[in-house]
C-alpha cells in the first residue's frame, strides 16, 4: 500500500520585525571621553576606559542620552522615568570588558510607532570594536591572525526594535527608508549603511494565511543596504516556504545573507545561543530624565518626514508621491519650500521641476554643491508658467543656473532665449507657410500631421523660443484649416 | 634618621614636617628603608627612591589593587603580572595632591578575594603579632605594614570586611566609609556595588585625616558622592547621651576572649556616659549567604576582561578558545576561579531569580534592619571578627570556615553604611577589634565615638623596632 502525502498547497504570509542599530553622532564615546571616528588609523581613539583596563569605570555620555531621548520621542515612545543599564556578558576579542553595557528590562523608550509600524523598544548601548581576520575564511575560527581596532569600541548606539508588523520584504525596506530619513532629519546619526552607522537585522517567520499564531522565526543579520535587506528577506521567506511545503520545520537560528551568491548561511543555531547572564550594571546610576532634559529633547526635534509629507501634500496640494519624495530627501524639501516662499502660486510646478528636471540633472550630486538658489529657481519656473520662455528654454537656463548661479531673467536675456515677440513670430510663421507649400496642401487634404514640417521650420528659426502650441494655432488660423 | 619616627602617628609626623623640624624627603626615605626591609611579605613593590617632590605628608602604603601610573599594579594576581597602568586611581591622586606620596604597593588576597591574605598570587603575609598567623584579608599587607611599623599609614579596600577584619587581626584602626564616599575609579574591581576604599592607620585621628583627603565626588565614578559637609578631626573624649546598640554577642563561633574584650569596651562606653542596649538585626545572619552570591556574580563579570588580549600575560596555542582558557587557567588562583564559577552559575538563565534575585532581597532587608536599628540607637557595635588571628593554613582547606571570618563585617557593605574597627584589647596575646557602624555618611560621628573609646582604651600596638 502506498501512502500519498498531500502536497502542502496552503498560502503563507510573512511576518517580519526589524532590529536597527544606529550609531549616534555624538562628539565622544558612550562611556568615555574618546572622540568618535571613522576611517582613522587603528587604535588612535582609545583610552583606559574603552580598552577595559583594570579599575576603569564608565560614565554615561549626556549627549547620547539627549539623542536617544529625541529618537524615543520621534517615535512617540513612552519614556521610562528611570531606565537602567545592564551588563550583557560574553567573551569575544572585540568586547574589551567581556561584557557590553546595554539596556535590558527597562529600556529608555517603549510602545512607540513610526508610521503604521509599532516600535517595541528604544534602548542605549555601546558598540563593539572592529575585528579584522586574515587568512582562512575571514571568520575568527581558522584565521591565521586577527587584529582588533578599538576606535569603534564604545561608540554610542541606539537599538530600535519593531513589533512584527511588516508583511513583506518591500514593506521592510520601505520602513527602513522612512526610519533612515527620519533619523537623518534629526541629525542624530550619519545613518550610513555601508559605513555601518545604520545596521539592520530582520526577524522573519511565515504562517498560513488567516492563522494568528506566529511561526518559528529566524534572524537575518546585518544587511548593509536596503536592496540587500529586501533580497535577503525574500530569500529567507522562500527558504522557509520551501521547508514547510516539504513537510519540514523551520529551526530557530541566526543567518547571514550573502548578497553576492544570494545564499543564506547559519551563523548560530538555537543550541548555540548565548546565555548573556544580564544583571544590573553596578558602575552606573539609573538614567532618570529630568523635565529639563525632556523639554530640551522635545525642542530639538525638527518636523519629521512623515509629518512633512502630509503637510506638503495638504498645504502645497502636491501629489502624495511627490510630497513623500521631498519629505524623505529633506534638502529637496527645504529647497522647494524656500522657492515657493519667494513666489506664490507655482508650488506644484516648482515641485515637478525639482523632482523631474532638477533630479535628472543632479543624479548623485548634492543639491548643496550647486550654485542654484531657491528664489532663482522659483523665478525660472515662473517664466515658463507665464509662457515668457518655452519649456526647452527653461531647461537651458536651468543648466546655467546649476553651474554658474545667477538671475534667470539675465540668463534669458544674455542667451536670447526670450519668447519671440508676436510681430516677429507672425512674420516667421508666414514665411514658413510660404516655404512649405507641400505641407499646406497635405493639411488641406486632411492630413493634419503634416503641420509638423511647418512648426519645425518655425522652431528652427526661433531657436526654440516659440511656444509649440501657439505656433500650431497660428498656422492653422492662417491656412484656414 | 632615628627610630623616633616609629613612635609618632602620621599626624604627628605631618606636624613635624609642617613645622620644618623634619623634611618630607627624610621622612619618605626613612619609611622607604623600613618598607624595603619588611620581612612579613607585606609589600609587592616598594618605591626605589625619594620622589623629586616628597610632598608634605608622610608617604602612604597602597594596596596593590589601586592603579598607579607606571607602577606595578596587579591586585596580587598572576594574571596581571608586569602590568603597569597608564593612569592613577582617583583616591591615590587625591592623596598625592594632599601631599602623600606612594611608598609601596601592599600584598593582598588576589583581587581582594579572601580573609587571610593566603590567596595572594605572590605568597602570604605574616601577622606581626605572631608570624605563624594570618594578618587577615584581603588588605592583609596594608594592615601588617601599619602594625609592624613598615608604613606610617595605608589604604585598602573593603568589600565584605577587607579593611576592618585585617585591621582587627593586626591591632590597628581600619575604616570602611559609606558606599560612594570615595571614588572607585582606578580600584581594580572585585564587586562593584560593595567595593569601597578606606584608611588603615595607627589611630583614629590618622584615619580621619586620610579619609578627609580620600573622599570626594569624582566625575570618573558616577556612583561617587563624597561625604557631604566638612569632616572635622575627631576630638570627643566623652560619649554622653550617645546610644549604642550591641549585636552578635550570642553567636556560637564567638571566641570567649574576644567576647570579654568587647564586653569590657561596652563597659567603657557606659563609663564615658553612653548607653548600651542589645539590638536586633534579624536578617544579618543571612548576610554571608547573600554576600557570597552578589559579590561573585559581580566579580564574574568584572574579571572577564582578563583575557590575555590587551594586557597581562598571554598563554595558549594561538587558537582563540585556548588563548582564553589557558591564560585564565594559568593566571587566576583557585579562590578566584571558585568565585567566578559561583557567580557565573548564580547569574545563569533559570537560576538568576533563585540566587541573585533572592540575594538582592536579603540585601534590601539588611538595609531595612539597620534603618530600624538607627531609629533606636546612634551606632550599632559588635566584635569585628569572631576570632583573633588564626594560624596560617588553618582554614585554607575549608572555604566555608574562611567565609565565616567576615560574619560581622559583611552586613555593612551590603547596606552601604560606614563602619570602623578599632583595637580594644588582647586575647591570647592577640589583638581584638571593636566595630562601630553608623548610618550612611555618619563618618564624623563614628570617628568621634571611636576617638573617645580609643583614648579610654589606650591600646598599645605590637612592640616593633
Amino acid at each position: 500500500m502506498t501512502v500519498v502525502t498531500e502536497p502542502d498547497v496552503r498560502a503563507y504570509e510573512p511576518v517580519i520585525g526589524i532590529e536597527i542599530h544606529v550609531q549616534l553622532r555624538t562628539r565622544t564615546k558612550m562611556f568615555c571621553g574618546c572622540a568618535l571616528s571613522f576611517g582613522d588609523d587603528p587604535n588612535t581613539h582609545v583610552c583606559p576606559v574603552c580598552l577595559g583596563h583594570p579599575g576603569t569605570l564608565p560614565v554615561t555620555n549626556a549627549e547620547a542620552v539627549h539623542f536617544a531621548l529625541m529618537i524615543a520621542m520621534a517615535f512617540d515612545c513612552e519614556i521610562a522615568p528611570r531606565s537602567i543599564f545592564h551588563r550583557k556578558n560574553y567573551f569575544y576579542p572585540d568586547l574589551p570588558k567581556g561584557y557590553q553595557i546595554s539596556q535590558y528590562d527597562i529600556p529608555l523608550g517603549s510602545h512607540g510607532h513610526l508610521g503604521d509600524v509599532r516600535i517595541h523598544r528604544v534602548h542605549m548601548e555601546e558598540d563593539a570594536a572592529k575585528l579584522i581576520h586574515s587568512g582562512g575564511s575571514g571568520r575568527i575560527h581558522g584565521a591565521e591572525t586577527s587584529v582588533v581596532d578599538f576606535n569603534r569600541g564604545g561608540t554610542p548606539l541606539v537599538e530600535i526594535v519593531t513589533e512584527p508588523d511588516l508583511s513583506s520584504a518591500a514593506q521592510a525596506a520601505e520602513f527602513g527608508r522612512l526610519l533612515q530619513a527620519t533619523l537623518r532629519r534629526m541629525g542624530v546619526s550619519d545613518v550610513n549603511m555601508e559605513e555601518g552607522s545604520l545596521r539592520m537585522d530582520a526577524n522573519v517567520s511565515i504562517r498560513p494565511v488567516g492563522t494568528a499564531t506566529l511561526g518559528t522565526k529566524t534572524e537575518l543579520k546585518n544587511m548593509n543596504s536596503f536592496r540587500f535587506l529586501e533580497r535577503g528577506i525574500d530569500a529567507e521567506i522562500e527558504r522557509q516556504r520551501g521547508i514547510l511545503q516539504g513537510g519540514g520545520e523551520v529551526e530557530q537560528e541566526t543567518l547571514h545573507y550573502d548578497p553576492q551568491s544570494g545564499s543564506l548561511t547559519t551563523l548560530r543555531s538555537k543550541e548555540e545561543a548565548h546565555d548573556y547572564r544580564y544583571f544590573p550594571e553596578p558602575d552606573l546610576v539609573p538614567v532618570a530624565p529630568t523635565d529639563e532634559m525632556l523639554t530640551r529633547a522635545r525642542d530639538a526635534l525638527p518636523e519629521l518626514p512623515a509629518a512633512r509629507a502630509e503637510r506638503l501634500e495638504r498645504d502645497l496640494e502636491l501629489p502624495a508621491e511627490t510630497a513623500r519624495l521631498l519629505a524623505f530627501r529633506s534638502e529637496w524639501g527645504d529647497f522647494v519650500e524656500q522657492a515657493v516662499q519667494s513666489r506664490n502660486g507655482v508650488a506644484q510646478n516648482v515641485a515637478n521641476w525639482v523632482t523631474n528636471e532638477l533630479a535628472a540633472r543632479l543624479g548623485d550630486r548634492e543639491l548643496g554643491s550647486t550654485r542654484l538658489e531657491p528664489a532663482a529657481f522659483a523665478e525660472l519656473v515662473g517664466l515658463v508658467v507665464d509662457k515668457k520662455i518655452s519649456a526647452s528654454a527653461g531647461r537651458e537656463v536651468l543648466d546655467v543656473l546649476i553651474e554658474d548661479g545667477g538671475d534667470p531673467a539675465a540668463v534669458v536675456e544674455a542667451k536670447g532665449l526670450g519668447r519671440a515677440e508676436s510681430g516677429e513670430l507672425e512674420s516667421i510663421v508666414d514665411r514658413a507657410i510660404a516655404d512649405n507649400p507641400d505641407a499646406v496642401e497635405k493639411i488641406r487634404a486632411g492630413k493634419p500631421q503634416a503641420i509638423g514640417a511647418i512648426v519645425g521650420a518655425v522652431m528652427r528659426e526661433t531657436k526654440g523660443r516659440a511656444d509649440g502650441g501657439e505656433v500650431q494655432r497660428m498656422i492653422n488660423e492662417r491656412i484656414g484649416a | 634618621m632615628s627610630d623616633e619616627l616609629l613612635t609618632l602617628t602620621a599626624a604627628a609626623q605631618a606636624a613635624r614636617i609642617e613645622a620644618g623640624e623634619l623634611s618630607a624627603a627624610e621622612v619618605f626615605e626613612y619609611w622607604r628603608g623600613r618598607a624595603a626591609a619588611d620581612e612579613l611579605g607585606s609589600y609587592l613593590w616598594v618605591a626605589d627612591g625619594v620622589p623629586e617632590d616628597a610632598g608634605s605628608l608622610p608617604p602612604v602604603a597602597v594596596k596593590d589593587l589601586f592603579c598607579v601610573r607606571g607602577v606595578p599594579s596587579t591586585a596580587a594576581s598572576r594574571i596581571l603580572e608586569g602590568y603597569r597602568p597608564p593612569y592613577t586611581a582617583t583616591s591615590v591622586r587625591n592623596l598625592e595632591e594632599a601631599g602623600a606620596r606612594v611608598l609601596g604597593k601592599t600584598n593582598q588576597d588576589e583581587f581582594a578575594m579572601g580573609s587571610s591574605n593566603e590567596n595572594s598570587g605572590y605568597g602570604p603575609v605574616q601577622n606581626p603579632w605572631d608570624r605563624t598567623r594570618v594578618p587577615g584579608g584581603s588588605s592583609g599587607g596594608s594592615a601588617a605594614a601599619v602594625a609592624a611599623g613598615t608604613a606610617p599609614w595605608a589604604i585598602g579596600t573593603d568589600t565584605g570586611g577587607s579593611i576592618r577584619q585585617p585591621a582587627s587581626l593586626c591591632g590597628i584602626v581600619g575604616m570602611k566609609p559609606t558606599y560612594g564616599a570615595v571614588s572607585r575609579y582606578g580600584m581594580i574591581a572585585f564587586a562593584s556595588s560593595l567595593d569601597q576604599c578606606g584608611p588603615l592607620t595607627r589611630d583614629v585621628t590618622d584615619a580621619a585625616i586620610l579619609l578627609r583627603h580620600l573622599q570626594g565626588k569624582d566625575p570618573c565614578d558616577s556612583t561617587s558622592l563624597g561625604i557631604p559637609g566638612e569632616l572635622p578631626l575627631p576630638t570627643a573624649e566623652r560619649l554622653d547621651g550617645v546610644r549604642f546598640g550591641v549585636w552578635g554577642m550570642e553567636e556560637e563561633g564567638l571566641q570567649p576572649g574576644v567576647a570579654d574584650a568587647v564586653n569590657a569596651t561596652l563597659a567603657r562606653i557606659e563609663e564615658l556616659g553612653g548607653t548600651v542596649e542589645p539590638i536586633e538585626l534579624p536578617t544579618a545572619k543571612h548576610g554571608i549567604a547573600a554576600y557570597y552570591v552578589i559579590a561573585p556574580a559581580e566579580a564574574s563579570a568584572n574579571l572577564a576582561r582578563y583575557d590575555g588580549v590587551r594586557f597581562g600575560p598571554r598563554t595558549g596555542d594561538g587558537d582563540l578558545t585556548s588563548l582564553y582558557e589557558q591564560t585564565r587557567h594559568d593566571g587566576f588562583g583557585d579562590e578566584v576561579k571558585r568565585r567566578i564559577m559561583i557567580g557565573t552559575y548564580a547569574l545563569s538563565s533559570g537560576y538568576y531569580e533563585a540566587y541573585y534575585g533572592t540575594a538582592q532581597k536579603i540585601r534590601t532587608k539588611i538595609a531595612q534592619d539597620f534603618a530600624l536599628a538607627f531609629e533606636k540607637v546612634d551606632f550599632v557595635v559588635s566584635p569585628t571578627s569572631a576570632t583573633v588571628a588564626f594560624e596560617l593554613g588553618e582554614r585554607t582547606a575549608d572555604p566555608l570556615a574562611m567565609y565565616l571570618a567576615d560574619y560581622y563585617t559583611v552586613p555593612m557593605p551590603l547596606a552601604g553604611i560606614p563602619a570602623i574597627s578599632i583595637p580594644c584589647g588582647l586575647s591570647e596575646g592577640l589583638p581584638v577589634g571593636f566595630q562601630i557602624a553608623g548610618p550612611a555618611f555618619s563618618e564624623a560621628g563614628i570617628l568621634d565615638a571611636a576617638h573617645a573609646l580609643e583614648k579610654s582604651i589606650g591600646f598599645e600596638g605590637v612592640p616593633v623596632a
